[in-house]
């Protein structure tokens, strides 16, 4: 079983994070052209929304969320301290995890039962959805059963997302917790790991800087 | 004053036979690739028609180009914030079907039916999925159908017409059409350009040029939105917008893009306009009936001493000043100002200038019969078969005077030829008409030389590009040396 942990939880978590950061800055320096959303809103475009909007918007919280209690794991922890706070916490991130659910499902439905875009679907989409599949179904299980992940994600997920970034894994950690988690947290690598070559890459090039640019261009 | 050089183009309307040889020619070298098949960055329509994709001068469908609020221009659909909000799902994106369905046929059928009692058929199959497919739309699907009550009645120009003039398009013995040739009209104030998150458009400093960088490009698709003429792209297999580029790599070595040089008809010109950067945003917040003229003032007079010490400044070469005032263009839009912009009410601010036909307006219906001998030789403007109330809503905005203007200076070259060859129109009659038309005998004979005589290079007048300085500008110029190529290393190839 150790060796599996070491496995799973210290080794494995390496070679997540060097792929994702090695390969994405390799790709974009080299082959830009192959970054892309590969938006299919072209070939069909109504039941795009309403799997791509909740989707998107539910992806974008839960997001935020983990990294917000990565980064300020006390000010989480302060702020959900009273029961109130703790459930209105827990609610958005379950919403948000149902929006995730519901929007995959009705896209990965939309491109199954399309003969066009069924065209413009690789195999490795189909590996993106599986595992994105897998993230929600089991981030909104923990939710549901494993009560109160706001609170001890912070005791028990940030130590030990912690002790990665500080090159000394504390494997322990997780070979303690429930097996959803540990397998919550293994697709999550396994997401790292195939990020950079598939179409996830477009969420590092997502264009903020439209914001401040000037609207016209002459070079 | 903010000097920039654009190579522009003229369309001649009259001289264009619908033919499509510059579709093809332009389909042969950019747009015969997987994704790009629907993809017509030449395209020729036939007007009153729905055009291609279906309807896309009706921006109340398609929200393309720019409007003026708060007395700026805002762009229609996107913009900043509407824009990255509406990134996961752009409502108003047109698919596939708003242009056609791409197919070919299974000819290898034809070989390899089995021996039969009937003849072998190659069946339509789709160039996305492979399927057979019933053909119901193309990109040309309504040529010369411009009486047809599904095309011709559903254009959405004719709301600037009265129902008796929309009867007199329709009557059907009275028919009346034009061709309407369009490609990109690579704008002063594109709105692809401005649409588009990744600031993957852009102008080309010294030519104008509206350009997509297909590596920076993140398949965000509002360009497509953005543009109100339609013409970007969306290449549903890369996964990247595609636009016409004016032939550039043919442009730099001296030669006219692939659509003008192909052109049969040879309807089309090319040469380069000096206009002052300055004025755009003024320029693109003007009411709808300025346009026309606050765009010509935009426009520089290359011969001014004043214009070319600010061109100069702007490092705009010698030779290309010259150019600029050889170009036929600036004669047609600026000297003789009867080439007019097309829908200038989008505010992209179009480079592109068409002069309107004259020819479905002579002739009129007299009881049953086709009449084209009237009184005065050519009919009247105001007895024309084409109400001038639609040519003004394609090119002046809705301003008619505008049309009726480049419309009269037409006519009076006819009948200073007229006079010329037959000598059956009485000089006293073609200088009253000359001066209605605010034309000179010098002037008719110079457009008609232009119109029906012009040589290739006086066609297209082709300024010298000066990469050489582009690239010394920005790069050691020796750093290509003994290398193979430049641009892409890998095929660009989809990934994923
Ligand atoms: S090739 Fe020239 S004449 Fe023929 S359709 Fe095109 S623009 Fe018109």
């Amino acid at each position: 079983m150790n060796l599996y942990n070491a496995l799973f939880f210290g080794a494995f978590p390496y070679v997540a994070v060097v792929l994702l950061l090695v390969i994405s800055i390799q790709r974009y320096r080299s082959n830009q052209y192959t970054i892309s959303s590969l938006s299919s809103q072209f070939l069909e475009s109504q039941r795009l929304f309403w799997g791509s909007v909740p989707f998107h918007l539910g992806v974008l919280t839960l997001f935020w969320g983990h990294l917000t209690g990565f980064l300020i794991p006390r000010e989480v922890q302060l702020f959900a301290s009273t029961p109130l706070r703790l459930l209105v916490l827990e609610l958005t991130g379950f919403v948000a995890g149902l929006m995730f659910l519901l929007g995959l499902v009705l896209l990965i439905r939309r491109r199954l039962f399309s003969k066009r875009l069924r065209v413009v679907t690789s195999p490795l989409d189909y590996v993106v959805h599986s595992l994105l599949v897998w993230q929600a179904v089991s981030g909104l299980y923990i939710a549901l059963y494993l009560r109160w992940g706001s609170a001890w994600y912070v005791q028990v997920a940030v130590p030990y997302l912690r002790s990665i970034f500080l090159a000394a894994p504390d494997v322990q950690l997780m070979a303690s917790v429930p097996l959803m988690v540990q397998l919550h947290v293994l697709g999550a690598f396994s997401l790292f790991t195939i990020f950079s070559f598939t179409r996830l890459m477009h969420v590092l090039v997502a264009p903020i800087p439209y914001l401040w640019r000037r609207a016209q261009l002459v070079i | 004053m903010d000097v920039r050089s654009q190579v522009s183009m003229v369309f001649h309307l009259d001289k264009c036979i619908g033919c499509h040889t510059c579709s093809i020619a332009c389909k042969n070298v950019w747009t015969d690739r997987k994704g790009a098949e629907y993809m017509w960055w030449n395209n020729v329509e036939t007007k009153p028609g729905t055009g291609y994709p279906t309807a896309w001068e009706d921006q109340s469908q398609y929200s393309g180009g720019w409007e003026v609020k708060d007395g700026k221009p805002h762009l229609r659909a996107s913009g900043r914030y509407r824009g990255l909000t509406n990134i996961f799902h752009n409502p108003k994106l047109p698919v596939i079907d708003d242009y056609y369905e791409p197919w070919t046929y299974r000819y290898e059928d034809l070989f390899t039916a089995p021996a039969g009692d009937d003849q072998p058929t190659a069946r339509a199959v789709s160039m996305i999925t492979g399927e057979p497919i019933e053909i119901t739309s193309g990109p040309n699907w309504d040529d010369d159908l411009s009486g047809s009550p599904l095309y011709a009645a559903n254009d959405p120009n004719l709301t600037a017409l009265t129902p008796a003039q929309r009867e007199q398009i329709f009557e059907i013995e009275r028919l009346v059409f034009f061709y309407l040739p369009r490609i990109c009209n690579h704008c002063s104030n594109p709105a692809c350009v401005a649409s588009c998150p990744s600031g993957a458009l852009y102008k080309r400093g010294e030519d104008g040029v509206v350009v997509l960088n297909q590596a920076r490009c993140r398949s965000w698709r509002h360009c497509v939105s953005a543009c109100p003429y339609k013409k970007t792209y969306f290449n549903w297999a890369a996964g990247k917008s595609e636009k016409c580029i004016l032939c550039f790599p043919r442009l730099e070595t001296g030669q006219a893009p692939a659509c003008f040089h192909s052109c049969v008809g040879r309807i089309r010109y090319l040469g380069v306009l000096l206009y002052d950067a300055d004025q755009i945003e003024a320029t693109a917040s003007l009411p709808d009936d300025q346009l026309v003229d606050a765009q010509r003032k935009m426009i520089l007079d290359p011969f001014d001493p004043e214009v070319i010490r600010a061109a100069k400044e702007n490092g705009i070469h010698d030779t290309v000043i010259e150019s600029a005032q050889a170009s036929p263009v600036y004669k047609f839009v600026k000297r003789w100002g009867i080439a007019l912009p097309l829908h200038i009410e989008f505010r992209t601010l179009p480079m592109l200038f068409y002069v309107p036909p004259l020819l479905p307006i002579i002739g009129n219906g007299k009881g049953d019969a086709y009449d084209a001998t009237s009184p005065n030789l050519f009919g009247t403007l105001d007895s024309a078969r084409l109400p001038i109330e639609y040519l003004a809503r394609l090119f002046s905005a809705g301003n008619v005077g505008k049309v009726r203007y480049a419309l009269r200076k037409l006519m009076s070259v006819r009948y200073v030829r007229r006079q010329g060859e037959v000598g059956d129109v009485p000089a006293a009659m073609v200088d009253a008409l000359l001066a209605e038309a605010d034309c000179t005998r010098e002037e008719a004979e110079a457009i008609y030389r232009l119109t029906s005589l012009p040589l290739f290079d006086e066609r297209f007048v082709i300024p010298p590009s000066h990469r050489e300085e582009a690239i010394a500008a920005l790069t050691d110029p020796l750093e290509f040396k003994g290398a193979t190529g430049v641009g892409f290393r890998q095929k660009p190839e989809r990934v994923s």
